[in-house]
């Protein structure tokens, strides 16, 4: 049924992939194997001693009930940041699709926020929210309600959950719009003269057509909520109030860089390097069977 | 980067080619300051630099206080240090255990044949960064305490006397009611809550923060700050917190906002906040002690410093050693000091230069920037006055915070929240032993 096209030999094709291969080696393969062989020691911060301790740093960080409680916490942010920024960017991008007027000053104003760097993004937050003189906080303060994300665990991780979304609706919104756009107009039509309504024709046609760059989004999302949002936590909670806010990549980088415990932090590198992996293995398994190319 | 190496490495020969026979050692210098600080640090170097011939002092700026941490680590085990590292106070214990990293100061200035008299150092100053036989380790470049700042205009505007006494917190307490009770909706706030209420706090009442002389008597050193005069303090400070008469901010000097644009009445800081709050407050206002427990014996003892040290990397050539010793040494000088502790509101590093200042007649003219001095030099340290030396302390800091925070939203009270600190930095501090074996 499938046509295959097939190289003879071995060579050529080999000679394609290794600019790649060598890529993944120094950049992948090198530093992880580096983590993986930290992980079983504690060593000094300059490097003058190390000594072996095993899975000792594992033991350590998995009878932490912080660390624990760190899973949660990095689950509940990445699926908050992934549902907020992709929802919100598809309902702006269904929105532009059917513009006709204007629509190019609305598509650059949207693409805008992702041209912010995630620390500067969370600095702008900060002072909008900020619990003595933000904007908001000030608003929020006229409505009688008291906002003090510095020590509200909950309203600490909706303030990064936000600011981390924000400027990731950009990307996305850029991303559903090309999906949206490359969807047969004929195909929509037909449907409107069969006499499907707006919401019939998106959740028939233009869902199943639009998932490919859905399965895309969600991945690249997941990621991006579990390794790029440092910048922004590190801006506006730094981890807290107690932890609120203090996913694993947070944690690597705290116990690493301002603790200079590099087992534990080598060790947690590990943990994550693991979970992403499952994760990447779950959704390709799984989701991509939903996908329909 | 490539484009601005080559560019210097010209600019050296260019130099190196116009006096051959007069090639200078070059002394590498990272440190932490930007803004005006890193100026006058600029303006320090370059005065050396053109007071002799021999050596030539470059100063980079690294970032802040972590990162030039960091960097100078990530340098070492590189083998690129430079000679000297700018490192915060929370950082001296990791440096004092990494031996082969560094070379003591009083080592340096002995090789040189420098002339070099550490007594003539504030004893509270240069005691974070001495050994307890006296050696000093590190040479204290910025170091600053916490006093308490008072909004007068503030105080008149609740009917108080702006000259009210607030040497001890159960006055203070009296004010914070009255305050309350005239409608202000900011009567206290703090900066560096671990620093100044935890830190100090065990300082000035004479009790310890850990065992084994906080620290500096070795690394099986563990936390004890969840004794009664904490408990009692984070108490209070708790229930302030909930009648809304002590208002929390965040972890570092977030607050300092608030003071300065007057919404505050009273601010516990650091006294290095001077030239922001003289530059900004459009109010009256004045520099008091940081405030003690009556009820407690032996207070008030002496406030502890923050700031940053200078420490001397090792692997580097004598010729360089000798540049560093000449360097600090320049730094010391009353007059450097005396202009460095006038232009920035951070403490002076000996006798001489406190004296000289008030020669000149500052503290006179700028009433209230001798309040830190005083406080700190009143008595002589104690064991449990003469500073901190604690791995991890930066993080274990962080968990300070976090314990903090639940007390502050009422989640816990003071009791349970120092309890858990104690438990959960004592794990670093088990690490850090480990990790230093």
């Amino acid at each position: 049924m499938e046509k295959r096209v097939t190289f003879k030999g071995i060579w050529l094709p080999l000679l394609l992939v290794l600019p790649q291969l060598v890529i993944t080696a120094v950049f992948f393969f090198y530093p992880a194997g580096q983590a993986v062989y930290q992980s079983l020691f504690i060593p000094d911060p300059f490097g003058l001693s190390m000594q072996w301790v095993g899975l000792g740093n594992f033991e350590y960080l998995l009878g932490n009930a912080y660390y624990r409680a760190s899973f949660v916490t990095t689950a509940v942010f990445s699926v908050a940041v992934t549902v907020v920024s992709m929802g919100v960017a598809l309902y702006l991008a269904v929105l532009a699709d059917r513009l006709i007027k204007g629509s190019g000053v609305y598509r650059t104003l949207l693409i805008w926020p992702y041209a912010v760097a995630p620390a500067v993004a969370g600095v702008l937050w900060l002072f909008m929210f900020n619990t003595r003189v933000g904007v908001v906080t000030w608003y929020l303060g006229v409505l009688g309600y008291d906002w003090n994300h510095v020590l509200n665990g909950e309203e600490a991780m909706g303030l990064v959950v936000v600011a981390s979304a924000w400027g990731r609706i950009s990307y996305n919104f850029l991303f559903f719009l090309a999906g949206l756009q490359a969807i047969p107009r004929s195909v929509i039509e037909a449907a409107a003269i069969d006499g499907a309504r707006f919401w019939t024709r998106f959740r028939t046609i233009v869902w199943p057509l639009l998932s490919p760059t859905t399965f895309f989004l969600l991945v690249v999302n997941i990621v991006y909520a579990f390794f790029e949002t440092f910048g922004v936590i590190h801006t506006i909670t730094g981890g807290g109030p107690q932890q609120a806010t203090t996913i694993l990549v947070y944690k690597v980088f705290s116990d690493g860089f301002v603790g200079q415990d590099l087992g534990s932090s080598a060790a947690q590198s590990v943990i994550l390097l693991v979970i992403v992996g499952a994760l990447t293995i779950l959704q390709f398994k799984y989701i991509e069977r939903r996908v329909h190319y | 980067m490539m484009i601005r190496n080559t560019m210097m490495v010209s600019g050296l020969a260019a130099m190196v080619s116009a006096a051959p026979a007069f090639a200078q050692t070059e002394v590498e210098f990272w440190h932490a300051f930007t803004g005006r600080l890193g100026e006058l640090v600029a303006n320090q170097v370059e005065t050396f630099n053109k007071s002799q011939s021999e050596y030539v002092v470059t100063a980079t700026h690294k970032g802040n206080y972590s990162e030039t941490l960091n960097a100078g680590i990530a340098a070492f085990r590189a083998g690129e240090q430079p000679d000297i590292l700018m490192v915060f106070e929370v950082g001296t214990a990791t440096m004092m255990a990494a031996k082969g990293a560094i070379k003591p100061v009083y080592e340096v200035m002995a090789d040189a044949g420098a002339e070099f008299d550490p007594d003539g150092f504030i004893g509270s100053v240069k005691g974070y960064y001495t050994t307890n036989d006296g050696k000093m380790l590190s040479l204290p470049f910025n170091s600053s305490t916490p006093v308490l700042w008072v909004n007068r205009d503030a105080l008149a505007a609740a009917d108080i006397d702006p000259d009210v006494d607030l040497s001890t917190w159960e006055n203070v307490g009296g004010v914070l009611d009255k305050l309350k009770a005239s409608g202000n909706a900011c009567p206290l706030v703090t900066a560096w809550q671990s620093w100044i209420h935890l830190e100090n706090l065990s300082a000035y009442h004479n009790v310890p923060f850990a065992t084994k002389a906080n620290g500096f008597g070795g690394l099986d050193t563990e936390l004890a700050l969840n004794g009664p005069v904490q408990v009692k303090h984070i108490q209070t400070l708790g229930d302030w917190a909930k009648d809304g008469k002590f208002i929390y901010a965040g972890r570092r000097n977030e607050s300092g906002a608030n003071f300065r644009s007057g919404e505050c009445a009273l601010f516990t800081e650091s006294s290095a906040g001077y030239a922001g709050i003289k530059d900004e407050a459009t109010f009256d206002f004045d520099v008091r002690p940081l405030p003690y427990w009556s009820d407690v014996e032996g207070a008030p003892q002496n406030t502890i410093i923050g700031g940053a040290s200078l420490w001397v990397m090792a692997g580097q050539t004598d010729e360089e050693y000798k540049g560093v010793a000449e360097f600090l040494n320049f730094l010391s000088s009353p007059e450097v000091q005396a202009k460095w502790h006038q232009d920035t509101g951070y403490l002076p590093i000996t006798q001489a230069a406190a004296d000289l200042t008030r020669e000149q007649g500052f503290y006179e003219k700028n009433p209230g920037t001798d309040v830190a001095v005083k406080q700190m030099t009143t008595n002589a340290p104690t064991e449990n006055s003469k500073g901190l030396r604690l791995g991890s302390f930066d993080q274990i800091r962080g968990i300070i915070d976090e314990e903090l925070e639940a007390v502050w939203a009422g989640d816990k009270d003071a009791q349970t929240a120092l309890d858990s600190a104690k438990k959960r930095g004592d794990e670093l501090l088990r690490r850090f032993e480990q990790a230093n074996r």
